[in-house]
């Protein structure tokens, strides 16, 4: 783990005093196929106990896969996987006790409402309460963190979007887990809702010291959110660090930009100063239409992304090569 | 505490909640309402026709056998159709997140489906009372039948359903994997003429199945003992309707669990888009 990782966890209160190694997630070389389809082509990924990871990537990488390998809702082709200690394709339901997964239903309970729905799955971790960490969530503070008082007691299928979705987060955070998995949580949420959202995910990890591991194909979103961003390309892990530390390393590369005797060139340098000096000493006045942009983040994303939507999968999982190397 | 024993007392307060929100649902009171009317206009058309070779009016024979028909209909299609829309739409796999959801689960579907042939007995039953003479059991020993032969009826069937329900592929397929396959087994159990009229190895395929054991139970039920001169073998055959439905409830006890189990260990969250995805298709 990189020093940077460690400086952007300290901003979070919880999860800094927490012992440094304690891995709530370990994944090493996961590998799944579909027949000859390879969907993840040796993971590895951690997450730390109170961290809040952010696996991103574009949309058909493997990251619901992936997250449902860990959520033991999918068995593995193979690979070593831990998840609170155990491997999920053999835990128990004790196990699930400690685990939290927001689901994305549609219409499930569609004649219940919230407050009766939380309440009957509540009632579920209530053997596995213990006194420091009390469970199930308290149903009416439950509908207050999500924001769903005034809903609480109309039939569920007259929710909206948003709403709906929040129920699925207060039905993920009932039991009060140690670890929280959220697939796309926020999609087809409208802005308000995802600020919400945010606010929400925030809130549970610094009040509750929940280690959450979210996937998301946004990258404002895991930066937004996460201490740590994970991003997951042509089967693997590509990048992993904190937004700052993301920047920082794809910052390497500038391009250049210039026109002479009515032609265009582009150059990408590490060095863009010595460059364009090195330019203006040869060329002169000759140089114009000077241009030196530093490659951000973004456009280090969107640019993978744009190669993995193209089929170029491979050249995708490269852009970030100097970042993990 | 016992988690097991929890999960199923959770499963029981689960059953009567969902049985509570569908009395209480206008779409499931509408098809009660539909199936009431649709056995009692049956039976008031007929109300006055004779039984061939008996003093016995149509409803009193029907009837029984009616109620029979419908309880295998109602305990195998229902939880086959509950099953499959509850894969679909997520609430099971919401379940299979919770510490030992599937078990409640489980035993919230077999309370809900038990309960729900309380109405569906009651629309039929209550007004056939009013409408018609001779359509309740004779006794209190007939009474006493009437109550095995529906427990053990529901016993027999049920655990179809529930196979049923993990094995189709789709909502959309319990139609022809399920209602067909129902409609062409009641129609040759004897349930609206005669089980002799038909071609002798389908009265065998009828017996070995459960719907005709079941209307024949029930008619033991309703019927004064002579009207058994009607039934193969002159009998009302108690002992064999024992064994048969007994078979049936037994084997499937054994393999439900083991095929809830596999359809459980299937769900997930891409599983639940999927079939989202399918579903808004069918729509469009």
């Amino acid at each position: 783990m990189s020093a940077e990782t460690e400086t952007q966890r300290s901003a979070t209160g919880p999860a800094a005093g927490r012992a440094a190694d304690e891995r709530v997630v370990e994944v090493r070389d996961l590998r799944m196929s579909y027949g000859s389809h390879r969907v993840l082509d040796g993971v590895d990924l951690d997450v730390q106990r109170g961290e809040v990871v952010c696996l991103l990537g574009p949309n058909g990488a493997g990251k619901t896969t992936t997250i449902e390998v860990l959520e033991g809702f999918r068995v593995r082709s193979a690979g070593h996987v831990q998840v609170l200690g155990v491997d999920p394709a053999e835990a128990d339901e004790d196990w699930r006790a400690r685990v939290g997964v927001v689901l994305q239903s549609w219409r499930d309970h569609a004649r219940w409402t919230p407050r009766r729905l939380l309440e009957h799955l509540g009632g579920f971790y209530q053997p596995y309460s213990t006194p420091d960490r009390h469970r199930p969530y308290e149903v009416d503070a439950l509908l207050a963190t999500v924001g769903l008082e005034e809903r609480a007691d109309q039939k569920i299928n007259t929710l909206s979007g948003g709403q709906r979705r929040r129920l699925d987060v207060a039905v993920g955070i009932v039991g009060r887990p140690e670890l929280l998995f959220l697939d796309e949580p926020t999609a087809g949420f409208d802005p308000h809702a995802r600020r919400d959202f945010h606010d929400l995910v925030h809130r549970l990890s610094d009040l509750e010291g929940t280690s959450i591991l979210l996937t998301t194909h946004d990258l404002a979103e895991a930066e937004r959110l996460a201490d740590r961003i994970l991003i997951l390309a042509g089967g693997r892990i590509v990048a992993d660090g904190s937004a700052e530390a993301l920047a920082r390393q794809v910052a390497g590369d500038a391009e250049v930009r210039w026109a002479r005797a009515g032609e265009r060139f582009v150059h990408a340098t590490p060095d863009a100063t010595r460059f364009v000096r090195s330019l203006l000493t040869q060329y002169g006045d000759e140089v114009a239409e000077l241009e030196v942009r530093r490659a951000n983040l973004e456009d280090t994303y969107l640019a993978m992304v744009q190669q993995f939507e193209t089929g170029d999968v491979d050249r995708a999982a490269s852009a970030f090569g100097e970042v993990v190397r | 505490m016992n988690t097991t024993l929890h999960a199923v007392r959770l499963g029981v307060r689960r059953g009567w909640t969902e049985f509570l929100l569908s009395l209480r649902s206008p779409q499931d009171q509408g098809f009660y309402v539909f199936v009431g009317l649709g056995a009692l206009g049956y039976l008031w058309l007929n109300r006055d026709s004779e039984v061939e070779g008996t003093s016995l009016l149509l409803p009193s024979v029907a009837l029984p056998s009616i109620l029979g028909a419908l309880l295998a209909f109602g305990v195998v299609i229902g939880p086959a159709y509950a099953l499959a829309m509850e894969r679909e739409d997520g609430t099971l796999l919401r379940l299979k997140a919770v510490p030992h959801g599937i078990r409640a689960y489980v035993t919230g579907q077999l309370l809900l489906h038990s309960l729900g042939l309380l109405p569906m007995l009651a629309v039929i039953m209550v007004p056939s009372v009013f409408l018609f003479d001779d359509v309740t059991p004779q006794d209190a020993s007939g009474w006493l039948t009437f109550a095995w032969v529906i427990t053990l009826g529901m016993l027999a069937t049920l655990p179809l359903g529930m196979i049923l329900g993990s094995v189709v592929p789709s909502t959309q397929k319990v139609g022809s994997w399920g209602m067909l396959p129902v409609l062409v087994v009641t129609a040759i159990s004897g349930i609206f003429f005669p089980i002799q009229a038909l071609w002798g190895w389908v009265q065998a395929v009828a017996q070995v199945l459960p719907v005709y054991w079941i209307g024949l139970g029930l008619r033991s039920a309703f019927l004064p003992d002579a009207a058994a001169a009607l039934e193969l073998g002159g009998s009302w055959r108690t002992g064999q309707t024992v064994l048969v439905l007994g078979a049936w409830a037994v084997v499937g006890w054994i393999v439900t669990p083991v095929v809830l189990r596999r359809m459980a260990r299937r769900q997930s969250g891409s599983v639940v888009e999927q079939a989202r995805q399918n579903a808004l298709q069918w729509v469009r």
